[in-house]
C-alpha cells in the first residue's frame, strides 16, 4: 500500500559547502542520503540521528523537523493522526524504542534540595572526604556477638554484598539489543569505575568472561544462555519480572538480528526469534518467585546476591514487600519512563507509573514493615543527571541504575529507532559494518568521564547538604522539598512543600 | 506545646565520679556557667545519675505539664500502667530568668508483673513514654530513667540550675547543656538533655543526617515527635546498645564510623567488622557538625563528628573524667588537672563507673 | 553415600551434597525424601543420585551433568533451565517441567502435568529430550525454541494432551502417540505424518526409555505418532508496524 505518511524530517545540504566527500552518504546507515550528482536526501528515511551532520566536514548538512503543519486540533494531535495513518497502512502494532517520550510531569523536576547555611556548616568536597562507597545486598537488623563483656566474638554472618564505588550501575540492555562493542564498553568501564554492568537477558558474550566480578546477570523468561555457568561468573543473579518501558509485556529479538555471535551467546539457532514470553511460566505467584530466587542461591551457593526487577506499576509497594519476603536481596525497580530496544508504544507509553513515585512507596512500605535493611533498592526509568540520582537516594534508594544517559554518553542521538537494527553510532545494531563504528576504548572513556562528572556533582551537594557519607543521604527526606505540587503527591513523596522549614 | 525543631549552637560540660562519689550539683552549674557566651538563655539542662538512692530500682519519671488538664490525665493514665509508689512536685524556687515554667511533678514508679507477658520491662516502659509524649496533649517526659533525673528549662543553664536547686542532689555523674536556638523556642521540653530511660544525651551542633536517622528508628518503633536531633541520639544509643546489645564502644563505631579509607587499611578483623557496622548501621552515621556527652547508668560518652566540626575538651583527674566545649569550663572547677586532651574526630571518650560501685 | 533426608530441610541436605562432590564422591542415595526442594540444582560433575521418596519442587534445575533417579512421583518445575544430565523418574511429575531446559534428558515412566517443556531450545549438538509415557496437561510445549518432546499416552487415558498444544512454537519437534485433534493445537503449530528418519531418530531415543522402564519397545512403537514442528520460526514477525 502506498504510504501517505509524510516525511518526519527533512534533511536540509548546503550545496555551496559540500565538497562532494560522500562521507554523509557512507554514514547514513537508514539510506536517507544518495549520492546522484550531489548529496541528495530521501526525507522519507532520515531519522534525525545526526550521524551525516556529525562527520560532514564542512558543516555542510542540517536537519530539521518537517515543517508541514496540519490544522491545528488540540485533541488530535499530528502524533496521533499519523499513528492512525501508520495503522491503517499496516494492521500492526507500533513498534518504538527508548524511553516514554510523553509530556507527563517529571517529579524530579519538581523537587528541591536542601543546603546548610550557619547553623551547619556545608562542606567542602574539595577538601573534605566525602564517601559514595555503598554496599548492594541483604543486611541483617542488628549485628549479633556470641559470649559476654570483652569476650565477644561476631556470629551475624553477612550475606553477600557487592561494593559499588559510586551509587550508579549500568542498566539491564542485552546483547542483541546492543551491540558486542557498547557491552564491551559498559564493562569495561564498569570495571575502571568500580560500579556494574548489566547483561539484560540475551546471556553473556565469552569475550567479557573476565569482567564477570562487574556483572549483573540477567535471568529472563526466555532463561536464555542460562547455565549454571553464567549464574555463578557474576557479581548478582537478577530475575527480570519486568521493566519499566513494558511492563507485563515479553521481549522479542526479531530473528534477523540472531547472526552467528548471538546465537552462541543466547544458545539459540541462528535467524530464530528470541522470544521471552511477559511472565516467567514457572512464576505465576510470589511462593513461585521465592523458589526461583532459592533455585539460584542453591546454584550459586548462596555466594551471589539475587536481585529482582520488576517495572514500576500501581500496587509496587506491596509488590516489592512480597520481593523481599520472598528472600531477594535486592529490589530493582524500572520506572514507566525507562527505555528499551522495542516495545509497542501503546505500553510504553501508557503503561506504569513515575519512579519518583514507586520509589516512596516502596521505601515507606518496606520500612513500616520493618524490612527495608533486608533488601537493597535500585530505581531506574529515566534518570537522567546526577541531581536524579541525588534526589532518587534521599527518596530510599541505595543507587540509581542507567540506561539510556549510558547510551547518550556513547553516541545515541536517542532517535528512538532502536528496533530497526540500523543505529549508525553502532550501539543498538548487530550490523558488523555498522558495529564496527563504536570503539569500545573510546566509549568506555566516555562513560567513565560521564560517571566522573556525576561523582562529582552527587559530592558537591552532598557538601552543600553538611554530610559526608552517602548514607546519610540514603532516605533523607527531610532534605527535600517539593515545588509545584498538590498535597497528595507530597504525602506519597514523604517530603513537604518548599517554604515549610523544619 | 509542642514545637518544631530548632537549630542550635550549645555549651555542654560532664563529669564524673568513676569511684561513684557522688557531688552536688553547684559544681557542674559553675563549669556550665563560665560557658555563659556560648548560650541565649533560650535553653539549659542537666542531667544527674545516682540522685534517688532510696528508690533506685524504681523509674523516675520527670514530667513536664502545660496545664493541670494534661496532669490529671497522665495520673489516669499511670493508674494504668505502673503502680505509683510516690509522687511529688519537683522542688524549685522562684530564679530570676527563669519564667513560664509548666507544672512539675515525679514520680517513682513501678511495672506491674502482669505488664510483662509479652514485653521486656524497658521496652514497656519505652512504649510507655512514646505514648505519653504523642497521645497526651501538654504532657512530657523529662526523664524516665531509674536513679536519674533531667532538669531543663527555658533560661540560661546556671539560672535553670539553680531554679531546680540542684545543689540539694548529689550524683556520680552530671552533664549540662547551655542552648544558643537560632529562633524563639519558648517550650521547655525542647532543652537539652533528651532523655529516654537511662539515657540521656547534651549536645552541641546540628545532624545534617536527621532526616534518616529519624526514618531508620520509626522503623523500630521509635517516635520522634520532637523533630529534634539530640532526640535521635539518645534513641539511637537505646536501640544499639540496650535492644541490639552492641557494645558501646561499637555503637560509637557506628554513629561515627570511620572512612572506608581507613577501614580498608585495618588488619582483616577489624576490618570485617567496620565494614559490618557501616553496612548494616549506616543509616545511623551521624552526619554534621555535633559533640555529644551521653551518659548512662553505669557511666558516660563523650563524641566528636568524623571531621570534627564542634569542639571537645576531654580532662582526668584522680577518679574524676571531664569534658566540655571548652577546657576553661573544667579548668574552672578542677583547676589541677592530671591529663587534659581533645579527642579525635570520631574517637568516644569513656567513662565507666568501677564494677564493685552499686 | 547414603544420606537419610527425613527431617532434614534441603539447605543443609543439599550442602551435603555440593560438598561431598567437590570431595569426589561419585554416588548418593537420599531415603525418605520428603518435599525437598533442588536436589541436583546447580551441580556440574557426572554423579548419580537416587531418590527414594518424593522429591520437591526444581529437582535439577541448572543442572549440569547428574544422572538423578526418582523411585516415586515427583512434583513440579523438574529440570528447570537444565543444560546436561539424566533425569529418570518412576511414576507422574507436576506442572512446568523441562521449563528453559536446553540439554540432557527426562524421562518420566506415567503422565506429566501442565506446561511441558515451555521454551525447551536447542543449541547445534545441545538437544534436550523429554519422553513421558502417559498424558499431559495443556500448554504443552508453549513457546518451544528447540528440543525434543515425545508423549507417549500409554495408559489408555483420554485425550493424550490437553489444549493449545505447541502454542508459540518457533522451534523443535514434539512426536505424540496417537491422533491430536487440531482442535488442541495452537496457531503456530504444524501436523506431520513421520517419515523414515523420524522413527529412527524417536526409535533411539525410546530404546533407552523402554529399557529404564521395562516397557516393551516394538510395541511402543507400534503406535501411531503425530510429528508436530513450528509453522515458522519467526511466529511473529507481521504483528508489528515500524
Amino acid at each position: 500500500m502506498e504510504s501517505q505518511l509524510p516525511a518526519e524530517f527533512v534533511v536540509n545540504v548546503d550545496h555551496e559547502r559540500c565538497r562532494r566527500c560522500k562521507r554523509c552518504v557512507i554514514n547514513c546507515s537508514f539510506s536517507a542520503i544518495e549520492f546522484k550528482d550531489k548529496v541528495t536526501p530521501n526525507h522519507r528515511l532520515c531519522v534525525a540521528c545526526h550521524r551525516c551532520a556529525t562527520f560532514c566536514p564542512e558543516s555542510a548538512i542540517t536537519i530539521t523537523e518537517n515543517p508541514l503543519d496540519y490544522k491545528y486540533g488540540y485533541n488530535w494531535s499530528p502524533e496521533i493522526r499519523k499513528n492512525i495513518l501508520k495503522q491503517a497502512e499496516s494492521g500492526g502494532i507500533i513498534l518504538t524504542g527508548m524511553g516514554n517520550p510523553r509530556p507527563y510531569p517529571i517529579y524530579w523536576d519538581h523537587m528541591l534540595i536542601d543546603a546548610c547555611q550557619v547553623t551547619n556548616p556545608s562542606i567542602d568536597p574539595l577538601r573534605e572526604p566525602m564517601e559514595l562507597r555503598t554496599y548492594l545486598g541483604a543486611k541483617p537488623e542488628a549485628i549479633e556477638f556470641e559470649g559476654e563483656h570483652d569476650n565477644i566474638s561476631l556470629k551475624t554472618e553477612l550475606a553477600p554484598q557487592v561494593k559499588l564505588d559510586i551509587p550508579v550501575v549500568f542498566a539491564a540492555m542485552s546483547y542483541g539489543a546492543i551491540s558486542l562493542n557498547a557491552h564491551k564498553a559498559l564493562a569495561m568501564a564498569a570495571r575502571r569505575m568500580g560500579t556494574l554492568m548489566n547483561t539484560g537477558e540475551g546471556g553473556l558474550h565469552e569475550d567479557l568472561a573476565s569482567y564477570t566480578d562487574r556483572i549483573i546477570v540477567q535471568v529472563a523468561s526466555g532463561r536464555f544462555g542460562v547455565t549454571s555457568k553464567y549464574l555463578n561468573n557474576s557479581a548478582i543473579v537478577e530475575i527480570k519480572i519486568g521493566q519499566g518501558a513494558k511492563p507485563g509485556i515479553g521481549g522479542h529479538l526479531p530473528g534477523e538480528k540472531v547472526g552467528e555471535d548471538i546465537s552462541k551467546t543466547r544458545m539459540i539457532p541462528v535467524g530464530t526469534d528470541a522470544l521471552s514470553p511477559a511472565p516467567h511460566h514457572d512464576i505465576y505467584s510470589i511462593e513461585d518467585l521465592s523458589q526461583l530466587i532459592y533455585a539460584i542461591k542453591e546454584a550459586t551457593d548462596y555466594k551471589k546476591p539475587v536481585s529482582v526487577k520488576i517495572a514500576a506499576v500501581h500496587n509496587v509497594a506491596a509488590i516489592a514487600s512480597g520481593i523481599v519476603r520472598a528472600g531477594a536481596d535486592i529490589v530493582m525497580i524500572d520506572g514507566f519512563r525507562g527505555g528499551t530496544g522495542a516495545a509497542p508504544m501503546i505500553i510504553r507509553d501508557h503503561v506504569g507509573i513515575p519512579i519518583e513515585l514507586a520509589l516512596a512507596a516502596v521505601d515507606d512500605r518496606l520500612r513500616q514493615e520493618g524490612i527495608r535493611n533486608r533488601a537493597s533498592i535500585l530505581v531506574g526509568g529515566s534518570i537522567r543527571q546526577s541531581a536524579d540520582v541525588v534526589k532518587a537516594i534521599a527518596l530510599g534508594a541505595d543507587a540509581c541504575v542507567i540506561g539510556t544517559a549510558s547510551l547518550i554518553a556513547m553516541g545515541c542521538r536517542v532517535c528512538q529507532k532502536c528496533y530497526t537494527g540500523n543505529c549508525a553510532w553502532g550501539i543498538a545494531t548487530q550490523k558488523p559494518e555498522l558495529v564496527r563504528r563504536l570503539n569500545p576504548e573510546l566509549a568506555a572513556d566516555r562513560l567513565c568521564n560521564l560517571l566522573t562528572a556525576w561523582g562529582h556533582e552527587i559530592q558537591e551537594v552532598l557538601g552543600s547538604l553538611g554530610i559526608i557519607a552517602v548514607e546519610s543521604l540514603r532516605g533523607s527526606r527531610e532534605r527535600l522539598r517539593g515545588v509545584g505540587l498538590p498535597q497528595e503527591t507530597l504525602d506519597i513523596l514523604g517530603i513537604k512543600h518548599a517554604g515549610i522549614g523544619q | 506545646m509542642k514545637c518544631d525543631g530548632i537549630p542550635s549552637g550549645c555549651a555542654i560540660s560532664g563529669m564524673m565520679s568513676e569511684d561513684g562519689r557522688r557531688i552536688d550539683g553547684r559544681i557542674i552549674i559553675k563549669s556550665i556557667a563560665c560557658m555563659h557566651d556560648r548560650s541565649n538563655g533560650l535553653g539549659g539542662g542537666f542531667a544527674a545519675y545516682g540522685i534517688y538512692p532510696n528508690r533506685k530500682d524504681m523509674y523516675a519519671f520527670h514530667m513536664m505539664y502545660d496545664n493541670i488538664e494534661a496532669k490529671e490525665a497522665t495520673e489516669e493514665f499511670f493508674k494504668n500502667v505502673f503502680n505509683v509508689d510516690k509522687d511529688e512536685a519537683i522542688p524549685t524556687q522562684r530564679e530570676n530568668g527563669v519564667s513560664n515554667e509548666p507544672i512539675l511533678w515525679r514520680y517513682f514508679l513501678e511495672v506491674p508483673e502482669s505488664k510483662l507477658e509479652f514485653l521486656s520491662e524497658r521496652d514497656y516502659v519505652m512504649k510507655t513514654v512514646m505514648k505519653i509524649n504523642s497521645d497526651i496533649e501538654g504532657a512530657f517526659v523529662a526523664s524516665s530513667g531509674k536513679n536519674m533525673g533531667a532538669f531543663k528549662g527555658v533560661g540560661y543553664p546556671e539560672d535553670i540550675g539553680r531554679f531546680y536547686k540542684l545543689e540539694d542532689y548529689s550524683a556520680y555523674i552530671w552533664t549540662a547543656h547551655g542552648r544558643f536556638p537560632t529562633n524563639t523556642p519558648g517550650w521547655w521540653g525542647g532543652a537539652h538533655p533528651f532523655t529516654l530511660l537511662d539515657w540521656s544525651v547534651v549536645h552541641n551542633g546540628e545532624i545534617s543526617s536527621y532526616g534518616i536517622n529519624k526514618r531508620y528508628l520509626e522503623m523500630f518503633g521509635y517516635k520522634l515527635e520532637l523533630r529534634t536531633d539530640t532526640e535521635v541520639i539518645a534513641y539511637m544509643f537505646d536501640l544499639l546498645v540496650r535492644r541490639h546489645k552492641l557494645p558501646p564502644s561499637l555503637a560509637v563505631t557506628a554513629l561515627a564510623s570511620p572512612f572506608w579509607k581507613d577501614i580498608d587499611r585495618m588488619e582483616p578483623e577489624k576490618k570485617k567488622l567496620a565494614t559490618l557496622v557501616r553496612q548494616v548501621y549506616g543509616s545511623t552515621l551521624l552526619n554534621g557538625p555535633f559533640s555529644i556527652i551521653i551518659g548512662h547508668n553505669r557511666g558516660m560518652i563523650g563524641l566528636n563528628d568524623r571531621i570534627k566540626l564542634r569542639p571537645m575538651t576531654a580532662a582526668r583527674k584522680d577518679d574524676m573524667l571531664y569534658m566540655a566545649s571548652e577546657e576553661s569550663a573544667i579548668r574552672e572547677i578542677e583547676p589541677d588537672l592530671d591529663v587534659v586532651w581533645s579527642p579525635k574526630a570520631g574517637t568516644a571518650v569513656v567513662g565507666t563507673l568501677k564494677e564493685e560501685v552499686e | 553415600m547414603k544420606i537419610d533426608a527425613k527431617g532434614l530441610h534441603y539447605r543443609p541436605m543439599n550442602k551435603i551434597i555440593r560438598d561431598a562432590v567437590a570431595a569426589g564422591e561419585k554416588e548418593f542415595e537420599l531415603d525418605n525424601v520428603g518435599g525437598q526442594r533442588y536436589i541436583g540444582t546447580g551441580l556440574n560433575e557426572p554423579v548419580k543420585i537416587t531418590i527414594n521418596g518424593t522429591p520437591g519442587n526444581d529437582l535439577g534445575a541448572f543442572m549440569n551433568g547428574p544422572k538423578i533417579i526418582v523411585n516415586a512421583n515427583a512434583q513440579d518445575g523438574i529440570a528447570n533451565t537444565m543444560n546436561a544430565g539424566e533425569i529418570i523418574v518412576h511414576g507422574n511429575v507436576g506442572d512446568i517441567i523441562g521449563y528453559g531446559m536446553r540439554g540432557g534428558k527426562l524421562y518420566i515412566k506415567g503422565d506429566a502435568g501442565y506446561r511441558v517443556g515451555i521454551h525447551m531450545k536447542e543449541y547445534k549438538k545441545q538437544v534436550p529430550v523429554i519422553i513421558a509415557g502417559g498424558t499431559a496437561g495443556d500448554f504443552f510445549g508453549e513457546y518451544m525454541a528447540g528440543g525434543l518432546i515425545i508423549l507417549l499416552g500409554m495408559n489408555g487415558k483420554s485425550p493424550i494432551v490437553g489444549d493449545y498444544v505447541g502454542t508459540g512454537m518457533h522451534g523443535g519437534v514434539m512426536y505424540i502417540r496417537g491422533k491430536v485433534d487440531p482442535y488442541h493445537l495452537g496457531k503456530e503449530v504444524n501436523c506431520l505424518e513421520l517419515n523414515e528418519e523420524d522413527m529412527k531418530l524417536i526409535g533411539s531415543y525410546l530404546k533407552e526409555y523402554c529399557e529404564h522402564f521395562g516397557f516393551d519397545l516394538n510395541e511402543v512403537m507400534s503406535g501411531k505418532f503425530t510429528k508436530l514442528v513450528p509453522l515458522s520460526h519467526r511466529p511473529y514477525g507481521n504483528l508489528y508496524v515500524y
